[in-house]
């Protein structure tokens, strides 16, 4: 702690030499400042989601009929391959992790920057090359991956899926987790080390500690799939046998090496967007977080059980031990729902306004609770057995995935817009954008539970007119083209935002954490000041002086002995 | 059945104590009509709708959706709670001025409510997983019949006893002969890539895992024609690895099994 103050005591504006920045393209492209990185991964990921939901829509398109040809098989399986790792590896994991961490979490904290400024700015470049390798697979003559975004050995091989598109993709797969490493270190050194004088770990915003609980997550994950791609990238080129029978390797020990990252990763995914909710709550009920510590025991449980569930990806395989692995899926629940009802019990008593960030907000708890729920039918084996591999898991991860990067993702979005552009969105066109969105996606998957409930299997490229699919399928890409409509309109939103500013006050919303004591957006070095760190709401204290928190003791009584010692100063 | 006789009995026995005072006739008739809806629910165990999913055309299939019955009522018990409280507090406290709302940091009782419930909920879960799971993945030590599926791009060939092997037949998918009423046990291994050997109306699905053999009993309880699917991705043509299944009583299916082995001999 005595490091920390001496090394940056009270912040500062930035040494004279790192004001004289370059300006335009070169400023994109050199930067190490974290709020330039943070809204080049910002960019960059929603530039992927468009794309990856363009392919969502060629695929609603080729499902809308039976016996459809609007596509080849070979393309079929190419789109949902790419749309899946483009919108896993691509977007969700960066929009939040590299995007929002990157921006939000040193301006949190009271950091003028993040701890390695040169390595996250590789991060982000590695990143880049990453997804344009991935894309650049659609170009070669073998056409793109086709084997899925869980790649499930031995239809990877070299066999089974020759051509320059799957190593493309291995490749892309392993400098994206790299990226993710790097950030990952980048952030828990600057968590550990860069906090402001006062803002202890019990005082950091949810948000920093679930962008730290994923950090640790990374760092327990992704190396594991790095090593197993390169292990495969090694039985395509290099001769070895590790995942083919032929060679006495395994094929299961893909499964395994892949889920052990895969289960962890969807937490990866979800946790940051947690941390974005349990931000927007409070600011918009205007009371502190309900139940501070337990949530970030439940966050802490989360990453714990998150290392011993992978196996429920494999309950069909037969070849693991059936009730650990659903016990502990069964129990990743607990701690999953106290969050829910920590979201409620913020909520619970206040003053709830529902702009549109909140509007988002509550609209992924609808839907996440559902698709929470029908995660706990799924990690019952027996259950497990009926819909493995059909639509009922398609529709559960959607709403838990599209619930958190989508729903929590754009109340994020719109939530720190103003300050990380300076500029307000027009509210209308966003609440519009939320109804869309809402109705779309619901009309897009909760048809697709009851086409898995009778029968149909994923990531086939047609079905029969005799399967009685057609009905169901035929809504749920209405659904898709609604949900694609509304973000036309959040286009639109942001080309009006950006043709015709409205300038963002510092502190549009009244914001409780220390990103809203800076101006939007925050100059160079980020702080000239830092209001004093008393609490976990430093901001809501200094504009409520009058109901701070460091003079209410947790159960919102005041504590006569601290008001004593404040007076008496 | 019998629970839910007993039960509605005393729910009638309720309301002939129903006028005391008004707060305990309150407490009587909310008592009243939970244990009417009790009653009423454990009367109707067997009619219950299937939520979407097929009840099941083996006894594993069976077991299988009275879980998934089960499952799905706690589901809705809870999602009827959760969106309860959270449609509450959206409609109850909304925006209405600009006064500050009392500030709760956290409340001992709640958290503790909604830590402990979820873990009792996830125990009965888990035990009766537990108790589905072991009658569904059982293999019997002595099956009416062994078959032998293989999977391979992209079909499936189904080997009987005696050297009798139904393969696909030109654009016609295979057919899965099996006896009703008995038990089969099946052993699933693949040629080349993971393939799911899933039929729908079985509520049951397995990998057929290059490099393991998979074995798992199915006893059909009615006779009947069925489809089968692959379920995991294998490659260009997954769509089209399609088979059905024939169900048919113990004695037709000896003459079929029959037959064939004599065309396999000629």
């Amino acid at each position: 702690m005595t490091i920390i103050e001496e090394e940056i005591g009270a912040p500062h504006g930035g040494e004279a030499h790192h004001d004289v920045e370059p300006k335009g393209v070169l400023l994109w492209l050199t930067s190490t400042d974290h709020k330039i990185i943070g809204k080049n991964y910002m960019y960059t990921s929603l530039v992927f989601f468009v794309i990856a939901g363009a392919l969502a829509m060629l695929i609603r398109t080729q499902l809308f009929a039976p016996n459809n040809h609007f596509v080849s098989p070979q393309t079929y399986n190419e789109l949902f391959t790419i749309h899946g790792s483009m919108m896993l590896y691509l977007f969700a994991g960066p929009f939040a992790f590299g995007g929002f961490a990157n921006y939000i979490l040193p301006l949190q904290i009271g950091a003028p920057d993040m701890a390695f400024p040169r390595l996250n700015a590789l991060s982000y470049w590695l990143y880049l090359t990453g997804g344009i390798s991935m894309l650049l697979g659609f170009l070669t003559a073998s056409g793109a991956a086709a084997f899925g975004w869980v790649s499930y050995a031995p239809l990877s091989n070299a066999t089974n899926s020759p051509g320059a598109g799957p190593d493309l993709w291995i490749v892309s797969i392993m400098l994206v987790g790299f990226s993710g490493i790097f950030t990952a270190v980048n952030l828990v050194t600057t968590t550990f080390y860069l906090r402001a004088p006062g803002l202890t770990m019990f005082r950091m915003p949810i948000f920093v500690w679930n962008m730290f609980v994923t950090a640790l997550l990374i760092l327990i994950a992704f190396p594991v799939l790095t090593a197993a791609l390169i292990m495969l990238y090694a039985d395509r080129h290099l001769g070895t046998h590790i995942y083919s029978v032929a060679g006495g390797g395994m094929p299961v020990l893909w499964q395994n090496l892949f889920w052990f990252f895969g289960h962890p990763e969807v937490y990866i995914l979800a946790l940051p967007f947690f941390g974005m909710v349990t931000e927007i709550i409070p600011v918009f009920s205007k009371k502190p977080v309900f139940g501070y510590k337990g949530l970030v025991f439940a966050t802490l449980a989360i990453a714990g059980l998150s290392t011993g569930v992978w196996a429920h990806h494999m309950f069909t395989t037969g070849t693991v031990l059936l009730p650990f692995f659903s016990a502990m899926s069964l129990l990743i629940a607990v701690p999953t729902g106290i969050k829910i009802f920590t979201w409620i019990g913020t909520m619970w008593g206040g003053q709830v306004d529902f702009k549109s960030p909140m509007l988002f907000v509550v609209g992924f708890i609808i839907v996440f609770t559902m698709g929470g729920i029908t995660g706990v039918l799924l990690a019952s084996p027996p259950i497990d057995f009926a819909t493995h591999d059909t639509y009922f898991v398609v529709a559960h991860f959607h709403q838990v995935l599209f619930g958190t990067t989508v729903f929590a993702g754009f109340g994020g979005f719109f939530y720190w817009y103003p300050k990380i552009t300076g500029r307000m969105f027009r509210e209308g066109l966003a609440k519009l954008q939320f109804w869309l969105i809402f109705i779309g996606f619901n009309v897009t998957f909760l048809p697709q539970y009851l086409l898995g409930l009778q029968g149909m299997p994923r990531r086939i490229a047609e079905y029969l007119p005799s399967d009685h699919f057609t009905t169901l399928n035929r809504i749920s890409s209405v659904g898709a083209y609604i949900t694609g409509f509304a973000f036309v309109i959040w286009m639109i939103n942001m080309w009006i935002s950006w043709r015709k500013p409205i300038p963002a006050p510092a502190n549009p919303w009244d914001g409780h954490t220390l990103e809203w004591a800076t101006d939007s957006p925050p100059s160079h070095h980020n702080f000239e000041k830092l209001p004093p760190i008393r609490s976990q709401r430093p901001v809501w204290d200094m504009n409520h002086p009058e109901a701070a928190d460091y003079k209410a003791s947790h159960n919102g009584k005041r504590a006569e002995s601290i008001e004593k010692s404040e007076t008496s100063r | 059945m019998e629970l839910g006789i007993v039960q509605l009995d005393k729910s009638n026995a309720g309301v002939g104590t129903f006028e005391k005072s008004n707060q305990r006739r309150l407490g009587m008739g909310k008592r009243n009509l939970i244990v009417l809806a009790l009653g009423a629910f454990s009367l109707t165990a067997c009619n219950l709708p299937a939520f979407g999913a097929f009840r099941g055309a083996t006894t594993q299939g069976q077991n299988e959706f009275h879980l998934w019955q089960g499952f799905i009522l706690t589901a809705i018990v809870v999602g009827i709670v959760t969106w309860g409280a959270l449609f509450y507090a959206v409609f109850k406290f909304r925006r209405c001025g600009d006064q500050i709302p009392k500030q709760t940091h956290s409340n001992l009782k709640w958290e503790l409510i909604y830590t402990i419930i979820p873990v009792l909920i996830v125990i009965g879960l888990f035990a009766a997983t537990y108790v589905t799971e072991n009658e569904i993945t059982n293999v019997s030590s002595h099956p009416a019949l062994r078959v032998t599926v293989v999977a391979y791009q992209w079909g499936w060939k189904f080997e009987y006893p005696g050297g009798v092997n139904i393969v696909p037949k030109g654009a016609n998918y295979p057919t899965l002969e099996l006896p009703e009423g008995k038990t089969t046990t099946i052993k699933l291994v693949s040629n080349d890539v993971v393939h799911g050997f899933y039929i729908p109306e079985f509520n049951f699905s397995r990998y057929a895992l290059p490099g393991v053999t998979n074995y798992f009993d199915f006893k059909p309880t009615r006779a009947g024609y069925f489809e089968g699917r692959c379920s995991q991705l294998c490659g260009l043509y997954h769509a089209e690895m399609l088979f059905h299944v024939r169900v048919v009583s113990s004695s037709d299916f000896n003459n079929w099994l029959t037959t064939q082995q004599q065309k396999v001999t000629a």
